[in-house]
């Protein structure tokens, strides 16, 4: 059975209302029973960290006026969309911080009362982390290679490629 | 090999029972967390990518020439070893009980004397941790930041101007440190204390938790405490507020048993040699009613009323007792009520070792 929101994922909730004494039942995915905020916070696993935090992305907590399509952005670097953070409490990436920063702004702002690190910085130059960094991958490419593993020769071929063009712009 | 020397193989640095405030203070820990930029986060990666991530630490590790901080270290693949000895690394505090669970493309790097290790591809890419005895959580942070720094020459963190180093979870993100002190707290639990101490802490930003982190027990009268915020104050301010505040719960702490030691003598003395009879004669102990008679004997021996033992004594055997170290020393693996006896064996024999 799909579910009776989307009609594009498997239902896998009973949503049952009962408002003014008459009985409705729907059937709905996982997310689009989230959106509607039917599911506790807690119903998955008590009362755990991420689960709270997961909280405090729902909709009704985090942002009661906002516009419902904040959920679906995703993010351009590792696919992350931004109800899936809701749902893990984590982001995916580095890059996600960027993509998602006005919706995590308030967020991180509740959790730390602070918006503006203060702490250290990385203490070298951002080209010579890069630099290290590429060495590094470029020997292990070799390696790689030598041994015929191609498929971890393909995620090296990637960082590399993103580790150059990293290492241009600076 | 005598008991002796099993004991001293065991022991990590942190369980030595030096530093200052070595009384009630056993260990001070800091933990940094960081990440590769732009790689997916552990939980989000695929396994090619996590893969590259413990293949490019372990050459960082090995790269020539190695960085003073990371001399006489072992590159551990998880995988690459036993359930058991994984779990005598949590057991020691070396990695956190979900870094031995599910230990595809899982690392720890670990120093011999076991004062850092760092986990690779838990929630973060690198966790780096400095775990030392007593109250020496500035120590910690020192050496902890040189790792970092090492790190950091060879691999480019993610990292934002605003937001600090960028974490997997946002309740990390900044300074990416945990600082953490473990306290032996037996007075103050004795007189129902804790829960006061733990809401006011609270209100301080700082959090109370049993000894194996969280949402385990409190074990023994063993408290850790540690801070909650990681953006918005420096990584000195974290660690000074922390110090600050045990510093304060460790007056407490001495006042409280000379309170108790001043009104109650007699039942006092009754229960720390009630608890003495009952760890050098039981025929079977349980971890939680073991780690009880070893925190009241350990009071005991700070408060000078039971001689001949070594306050490390129970530094040393809260590890020892754990079931997978009770498990390595009896060369197999057993069930509980089986380890309830090796346990109390193996405590009657301790016992017996004088300072």
């Amino acid at each position: 059975m799909m579910c009776d929101e989307c009609r594009k994922q498997p239902a896998t909730v009973m949503v049952t209302r009962i408002i003014n004494g008459k009985k409705t039942e729907s059937y709905l995915c996982q997310d689009c029973a989230r959106q509607q905020n039917d599911l506790s916070i807690f119903s998955e696993g008590g009362l755990t960290l991420n689960n709270i935090l997961a909280g405090l992305f729902e909709p009704k907590f985090a942002f009661p006026n906002a516009v419902s399509s904040t959920a679906s952005i995703r993010c351009e670097n590792c696919g992350l969309s931004f109800s899936d953070f809701r749902r893990l409490g984590q982001l995916g990436c580095s890059e996600c911080y960027k993509q998602f920063e006005t919706q995590l702004e308030p967020i991180i702002r509740r959790i730390h009362g602070a918006s503006q690190h203060t702490g250290k910085r990385p203490t070298v130059s951002r080209v010579t982390a890069l630099r290290g960094e590429l060495e590094q991958s470029r020997r292990a490419l070799r390696e790689a290679i030598e041994k015929e593993e191609y498929e971890r020769a393909a995620v090296l071929r990637d960082r590399i490629k993103a580790l150059e063009e990293q290492l241009k712009q600076s | 090999m005598s008991l002796r020397d099993i004991i001293g193989k065991t022991l990590s640095e942190w369980m030595k029972g030096t530093g200052p405030e070595s009384d009630i203070v056993l260990s001070s820990r800091i933990r940094l967390a960081r990440n590769l930029a732009l790689v997916p986060f552990p939980a989000t990666a695929q396994d090619s990518q996590k893969r590259h991530v413990v293949d490019l630490i372990d050459s960082v590790v090995k790269q020539e020439p190695v960085s003073p901080v990371l001399q006489n270290v072992d590159f551990v693949r998880l995988a690459e070893i036993s359930p058991l000895e994984r779990q005598l690394l949590v057991e020691k505090h070396l990695i956190s009980p979900q870094h031995a669970h599910e230990v595809r493309h899982k690392a720890v790097i670990l120093r011999d004397d076991e004062a850092v290790s760092i986990m690779v591809n838990e929630e973060d890419h690198l966790r780096h941790q400095t775990l030392f005895p007593g109250l020496q959580l500035q120590e910690a942070w020192k050496l902890c930041s040189k790792i970092d720094d090492a790190f950091a020459e060879r691999l480019e963190l993610a990292s934002s101007v605003r937001w600090g180093f960028l974490t997997a979870c946002p309740t990390n993100v900044g300074t990416g440190m945990r600082a953490s002190i473990m306290m032996h707290l037996p007075a103050l639990s004795m007189k129902d204390q804790m829960k006061r101490v733990a809401t006011a802490l609270s209100k301080f930003g700082v959090t109370v938790r049993g000894i194996y982190g969280e949402g385990t027990d409190v074990l023994g009268n063993v408290y850790q405490i540690s801070n909650q915020v990681t953006l918005g104050q420096s990584e000195e301010e974290i660690i000074e507020h922390l110090v600050q505040l045990t510093r304060q719960i460790l007056e407490q702490e001495r006042n409280t048993r000379e309170q108790i030691r001043s009104r109650n003598r007699i039942q006092l003395e009754d229960r720390i040699f009630r608890s003495y009879g009952v760890l050098t004669n039981a025929r079977t102990l349980s971890t939680h009613e073991a780690m009880q008679l070893l925190s009241d004997v350990r009071m005991g021996i700070d408060m000078g009323l039971v001689k001949g033992l070594e306050p490390r004594i129970l530094q040393e055997l809260m590890v020892m007792i754990r079931p997978a170290h009770l498990q390595k020393l009896m060369g197999s693996e057993v069930d509980a009520p089986q380890r309830d006896i090796w346990r109390a064996t193996f405590i009657r024999e301790r016992m017996k070792l004088v300072a």
